[in-house]
């Protein structure tokens, strides 16, 4: 491992969430069928489907409800290799190895034995259900994101009574992940581009406690003058969220089809 | 530590997200009044610090990485109540953005690393740095304390959660539906990594920030966290203690029928009828390590078990036939009771205490 590998693999991780994001920002002026619906028709709709693959018991019915995720993922303009690479070899490798040990120690019916160690059915079944479930609700959950404004996701918060303070909250913390990430990226690239030498282990720990210091700094700065900024603009604590929604038929026809899915899974699943 | 969906039961995640929302509401309520308009940008902007602060892959002794979640900084800073706004937004982030963390499980994560992080955070730094310098090395070795404890606590919550969930979610032939670890494995496995790795990330990055602003801005340190609570305590009306009081006793209520999916006999809880019964003798025997009952009731629990008749024996009067009903009627039945017996205790002791103020 590189002594450099901490500011190297902490840059990467900011790049990988700006990258993120910037595809996010590509695939939600795709005409696909997520996008064709009010955003409040998919929060529901998908949270709804993530719900029902948790309330599900049978295999079958959680592997039906993968293959609907996927196929409103490919329709909606995410390509399969997106969908491998960012999600499924990413649950699978995560959840996989958490799973793996339950084949073995699930007592049960044993399906196959060596070396003293025993598979059994109950293992096996717990294995599937555990990693069908995670990968169903991380596919459907990565379609939502990717193929709606952040701001819209935001909105139709309000939908289900999420205090406008909260809804304000989790916008202005979105816009501001990102002057932090701009901000605390900075930093480590001109500390890496001033070292010539190999850090210690502890040294590499004062930089990063450092870099949170100055960044706690710049974030309490920052709030006292968004405060002003806000004030300036007549902010007496009092917030109104402009809402273009409109729900058209399909939008009804829409959630109806996505509810209906989501209770015939929930109901064969018992 | 960020549980994603498909691990918990749906019931285990409801639960969750009540404890969750019971936090939320009071943090809410308490950072509007200490902090009033200006919470909404100190809350975001902090949230968005916490965010890209789990982002820092932190080099741990050993050669690996390590994340911190960031609630302890938040808890120094900001208090307990605004660090477990500003942690929930940023895990709310993180499991829409990122992926990181389930929706359905939110409300576990949430109640895990905001509200138990920061008050294990809260109590440990307020306990340790008590009276200590703003710039005394004592502060700094308190947020480390602080930090490592409040992970580890969190962790531990979190594999409680899992652990509970093959013994009370499994199907017929014993498959575990959700998280399928028991216990007894969950805890070790979840503690081992958060007691020797996890635990240190959030410790260096807490004992480094608060060594670090002792320096440059130890403003930030001045009391922020022990004078909030101060003043928002000096705030609070003096019957809302006895109102918060009344809304969790209700809503404790109302959960008690959570016990309905409680399988099996609880340990030691056994009545006679268990003895005789097979299905019953096999949850005992699984129950007791395999360990097998006596084929005879034990004499003295025979003698002893008539003693005493429950007016609502298994939490379910006789006179109901929907167990939730009866769950809920017995735990209404026990609040009434100990309200009564303290209405009363409380009419004596005022009256014992107006006669010693007539003395």
């Amino acid at each position: 491992m590189s002594r450099h590998f901490f500011i190297e693999s902490t840059i990467r991780a900011f790049a990988r969430a700006l990258s993120r994001a910037l595809a996010s920002e590509q695939l939600v002026t795709h005409r696909g069928v997520l996008q064709a619906f009010d955003p409040r028709v998919r929060v529901a709709g998908v949270f709804s489907l993530v719900v029902a693959s948790t309330v599900s018991r049978r295999l079958w019915v959680i592997a039906f409800l993968l293959v609907a995720a996927v196929l409103l993922a490919l329709s909606s303009g995410i390509r399969l290799q997106t969908l491998i690479t960012r999600v499924w070899l990413i649950v699978l490798g995560f959840t996989g190895v958490i799973a793996l040990p339950a084949i073995l120690i699930t007592p049960g019916i044993t399906v196959v034995s060596f070396g003293g160690l025993a598979v059994t059915e109950q293992g096996l079944r717990a294995a599937a259900l555990l990693i069908l479930r995670v990968e169903t609700a991380v596919t459907l959950t990565t379609t939502l994101v990717l193929c709606t404004r952040w701001t819209h996701i935001l909105k139709s918060l309000r939908t289900v009574r999420v205090p406008t303070e909260v809804v304000t909250m989790l916008a202005m913390t979105h816009r501001y992940i990102f002057l932090f990430i701009e901000t605390a990226n900075q930093m480590f690239e001109s500390r890496q581009s001033r070292m010539i030498g190999a850090l210690s282990g502890s040294e590499q720990r004062r930089v990063a406690s450092r870099t949170a210091g100055v960044l706690l700094s710049k974030s309490i700065d920052l709030s006292e003058e968004v405060y002003l900024a806000m004030q300036s603009r007549g902010f007496r604590g009092d917030m109104q969220l402009i809402t273009e929604f409109r729900m058209q038929a399909l939008d009804y026809a829409g959630l109806a089809g996505f509810l209906a899915l989501a209770c015939a899974a929930a109901w064969m699943g018992r | 530590m960020h549980i994603p969906d498909g691990y918990l039961s749906p019931s285990t995640c409801a639960a969750c997200y009540a404890l969750a929302a019971g936090g939320w509401y009071a943090a809410l309520k308490r950072i509007r009044r200490v902090l009033f308009t200006r919470a909404i940008p100190l809350i975001s902007v902090f949230a968005a610090f916490c965010f890209v602060l789990m982002m820092f892959n932190l080099p741990l002794p050993g050669g690996t990485t390590g994340h911190a979640v960031g609630v302890t900084a938040a808890t120094i800073v900001l208090g307990p109540w605004g660090a477990i706004l500003a942690t929930s937004i940023a895990l709310a982030l993180q499991a829409l953005f990122f992926g990181d963390g389930g929706i359905t499980t939110l409300g576990a994560n949430c109640f895990n690393m905001a509200i138990v992080g920061a008050f294990v955070a809260y109590a440990a730094y307020r306990l340790l740095s008590t009276a200590s310098e703003l710039n005394s090395r004592r502060r700094v070795i308190a947020a480390a304390i602080a930090g490592y404890l409040s992970i580890n606590a969190s962790a531990f919550i979190a594999a409680v959660e899992f652990g509970i969930q093959p013994m009370l979610f499994h199907d017929a032939s014993g498959t575990p539906l959700y998280a399928p670890y028991p216990l007894h494995i969950a805890i070790p496995a979840m503690m081992i990594g958060h007691l020797t790795l996890a635990g240190f990330a959030e410790a260096f990055i807490a004992g480094g920030m608060v060594s670090y602003l002792q320096k440059v801005n130890p403003g930030l340190l001045q009391g922020l966290a022990g004078l909030q609570q101060e003043k928002i305590e000096s705030r609070v009306p003096a019957n809302a203690g006895i109102r918060n009081l009344w809304l969790a006793v209700a809503l404790l209520m109302m959960i008690t029928p959570l016990g309905i999916l409680a399988v099996g006999t609880a340990w030691g809880e056994w009545s006679p009828v268990d003895f005789s019964s097979l299905q019953a003798r096999a949850q005992i025997a699984s129950a007791s390590h395999g360990q097998a009952p006596p084929d005879a009731v034990p004499s003295g629990l025979q003698k002893l078990s008539s003693f005493w008749t429950a007016p609502f024996p298994a939490y379910a009067p006789a006179f109901v036939r929907s167990p939730h009903l009866g769950y809920l009627l017995s735990a209404m039945f026990g609040v009434g009771l100990f309200g009564a017996l303290s209405f009363i205790a409380s009419v004596i002791a005022k009256k014992r205490n107006r006669r010693e103020l007539d003395l």
